[in-house]
């Protein structure tokens, strides 16, 4: 089976094509400070802020500088805040803002260019184990094949930053390990994958690290991924408090 | 100044151009990778995610499915916890897919890629979400892998091993006199400067782009961009990667990947792979195959719908569709093919060949250089895709 398209029809099809004002964030190394820049983009039913940043280096400045890579949520290079507001752009369609939207990196984190951050200190931020496959979801009623124990799946943080961006701690204090981090260590505690608890514990438990948080949950808010790091930062502070972890006990 | 390590230019920072900084860094080469966005912002990031077994292509395309069943165990091993490794079914719904399943199986066997053939009831324990009326099923090795995250550890690699990685700096000319390429003219979008990159060999590792790139330097390249659609919904509706057991067609395959489905793809050529819009009558029609494999789809929600263009290795007015074009891929020495020196590209393959791609390049660029050092990427296990951030730039 093939489809017939002409490929400019996509969208045009669901209705006339309008315009949205974008105030775009820009800056280059050596500039004496940021500015902003406006620009007109048609836009249609779908399309996504990723899509109008995309069009303006296809059609205005090619020199506009964006993170992207997949286009569906799952790498976390597009985040930025939109009117304020943490987004990814690759799912936030401009159907649901204004007329006129402000697009500005995140915040929390050093700006390399225009909307681009240094994630190098996001990065830094992580204890040093950080596994990337966990145990998946057994769907109901289904068995596993011969020779695969468990199912396993990537971890739902795709390292987005928009938890640090949007933390009220994290904007005064840089020292903060802030929510990622700290969800990443919890994951770790709750499914040991062959880590080291009882360090991993001790790194959770400096002055920089869940005792910093203040239990505003913007991060659980401002999550794309539903990892509930505020959560998690609890569940820490709950085993530490308690001077254990249950689930050392429980192995 | 015959002690510093020649060096090489490579243009794109797509999977192929981080395996190839990689593999160029190991034999012991002065590399610099140019990127004109963020790593991987081009077709790599946003490819469905299927680390190949090769039986999508075993019947029809030999070449490259022997190519991918040996490279996905490559990547296993080189990657470790890298992968969703929870095999593939390819699942027969119709009478006419059953007289598929014989030539399938013997077309597998004769590449070298393990099948096990399901009852519908073995497949449908396994996958409670099947059709259940389902024919038959064959299990393959295949496996869920993060479309940017996987490269990127070629890229912290090759960073770790001198290699100069640097995104955000766009290519806008290459340096060309008599017919030899010695560099490239590029503006660097964190700067806003423009400047040169002096080199012993560019490579062409711009993918669905690599005609442009090809073009600066008065080279015409058979590669033509064909997009896909995919499709993403949210709920993980399968843990193994399901395919119809069929001639790959539009539609036919669920790549689960964290809480999500990928359903895809389609295919069709364009012009300019920077401007692929995503057909709203091609979304539909994954939609609609995906819940022939998974009735459940149907009432998934949808989390986002995008296209990305392959780099196929053809000639203009060949094929239609982009599926006739063998999915294997080429290294061109310019100098051979157009008169060219200086000048190599890479391109076609998969996601899943990246490091296949660049050790055959890698053995082309150093035959020019009259270097002799073998590629050692095989035995490599790369570095945590969290070293990519850990230094440089
Ligand atoms: C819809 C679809 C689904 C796919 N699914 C799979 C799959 O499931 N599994 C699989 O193994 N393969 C899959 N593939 C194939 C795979 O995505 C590609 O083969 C692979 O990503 C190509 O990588 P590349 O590095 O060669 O090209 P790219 O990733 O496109 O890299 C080229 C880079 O060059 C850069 N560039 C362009 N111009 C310039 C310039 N002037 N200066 C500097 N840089 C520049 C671009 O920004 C880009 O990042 C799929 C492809 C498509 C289209
Ligand atoms: S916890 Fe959520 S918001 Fe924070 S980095 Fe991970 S995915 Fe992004
Ligand atoms: S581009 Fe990957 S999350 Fe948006």
């Amino acid at each position: 089976m093939r489809i017939e398209t002409d490929q400019r029809s996509s969208a045009g099809a669901e209705g006339p094509t309008r315009t949205r004002r974008f105030r775009v964030f820009r800056y280059k190394r050596g500039d004496r400070g940021p500015r902003y820049e406006t620009f007109d983009v048609p836009v249609e039913a779908r399309t996504t802020v990723l899509d109008a940043m995309r069009w303006i280096q296809l059609h205005v400045d090619p020199s506009l500088a964006i993170r992207h890579s997949c286009s569906h949520a799952s790498c976390g290079t597009c985040g930025v805040r939109v009117d304020g507001r943490e987004v990814l752009m690759c799912v936030t369609p401009v159907e649901d803002l204004g007329r006129e939207i402000t697009v500005e990196p995140v915040a929390n984190l050093p700006v390399l260019t225009d909307l681009v951050v240094d994630m190098r200190a996001f990065y830094a931020r992580y204890p040093d184990e950080h596994p990337l496959v966990r145990e998946s979801e057994l769907l109901p009623g289904a068995k596993t094949p011969e020779g695969i124990a468990t199912y396993v799946r990537y971890e739902d943080c795709i390292e987005c930053g928009l938890c640090l961006s949007a933390c009220p701690i994290a904007a005064t204090d840089d020292r903060y390990v802030g929510p990622a981090a700290l969800a990443a260590a919890e994951r770790i505690v709750e499914e040991r994958r062959g880590a080291d608890l009882a360090a991993l514990l001790a790194w959770a438990d400096e002055p920089d690290g869940v005792w910093r948080c203040h239990a505003i949950f913007e991060c659980t808010r401002a999550c794309p991924s539903d990892v509930r790091p505020a959560e998690r930062i609890m569940t820490l502070r709950g085993m530490l408090a308690r001077g254990h972890a249950p689930m050392e006990e429980a192995r | 100044m015959s002690s510093a390590p020649a060096h090489v230019l490579i243009v794109g920072g797509g999977g192929t151009g981080g395996a190839l900084a990689h593999d160029l860094a190991l034999r012991g080469l002065a590399v610099t990778l140019v990127e004109r966005g963020e790593i991987t912002s081009g077709t790599t990031g946003r490819h469905h995610g299927l680390l190949h077994s090769g039986a999508r292509y075993a019947v029809r395309d030999p070449a490259s499915a022997v190519e991918c069943i040996q490279e996905n165990r490559i990547l296993r091993r080189i990657c470790p916890g890298s992968f969703e490794e929870n095999d593939g079914l390819f699942v027969a719904l119709t009478e006419e897919d059953m007289e598929y399943l014989e030539p399938f199986l013997e077309a597998c066997a004769a590449c070298g890629i393990p099948t096990q053939p399901l009852t519908p009831a073995e497949a449908l324990a396994l996958e409670p979400n099947l059709n259940p009326d389902l024919k038959a099923a064959v299990r393959v090795p295949d496996a869920t892998m993060d479309a940017m995250r996987m490269p990127l550890r070629f890229f912290a690699t090759a960073k770790a091993n001198g290699a100069r990685i640097l995104p955000y700096v766009e290519v806008v000319d290459l340096l060309v006199r008599d017919r030899v390429v010695s560099g490239a003219r590029v503006r660097d979008h964190v700067t806003g400067r423009e400047g040169e990159i002096r080199a012993d060999v560019v490579v062409n590792a711009a993918g669905p782009w690599s005609g442009k790139i090809a073009r600066m330097a008065g080279v015409d390249l058979p590669i033509r961009p064909s997009p896909g659609v995919l499709v993403a919904v949210r709920g993980r509706l399968c843990n193994m990667v399901l395919s119809r057991l069929h001639r790959p067609g539009d539609g036919d395959l669920i790549v689960p990947q964290r809480g999500l489905s990928v359903l895809g793809t389609s295919s069709w050529t364009v012009h300019d792979p920077d401007d692929l819009g995503v057909p709203e009558d091609h979304v539909r029609t994954m939609c609609e195959e995906g819940a022939r494999l998974v009735p459940a789809v149907a009432r998934a929600e949808r989390r986002a719908a995008w296209s990305a263009a392959r780099p196929l290795v053809g000639s203009r007015g060949e094929a239609e569709t982009g599926r006739e074009l063998s999915r294997t891929f080429k290294t061109f020495d310019h100098r051979e093919s157009d008169g060219v020196e200086g000048f190599v590209t890479i391109t076609g393959g998969k996601g899943t060949t990246l490091r296949a791609m660049a050790e055959a390049c890698a053995d082309v660029v150093c035959a020019k250089l009259g270097i002799d050092a073998e590629c050692r990427t095989r035995e490599t296990v790369l570095l945590p895709h969290t070293a990519y951030y850990t230094d440089g730039r």
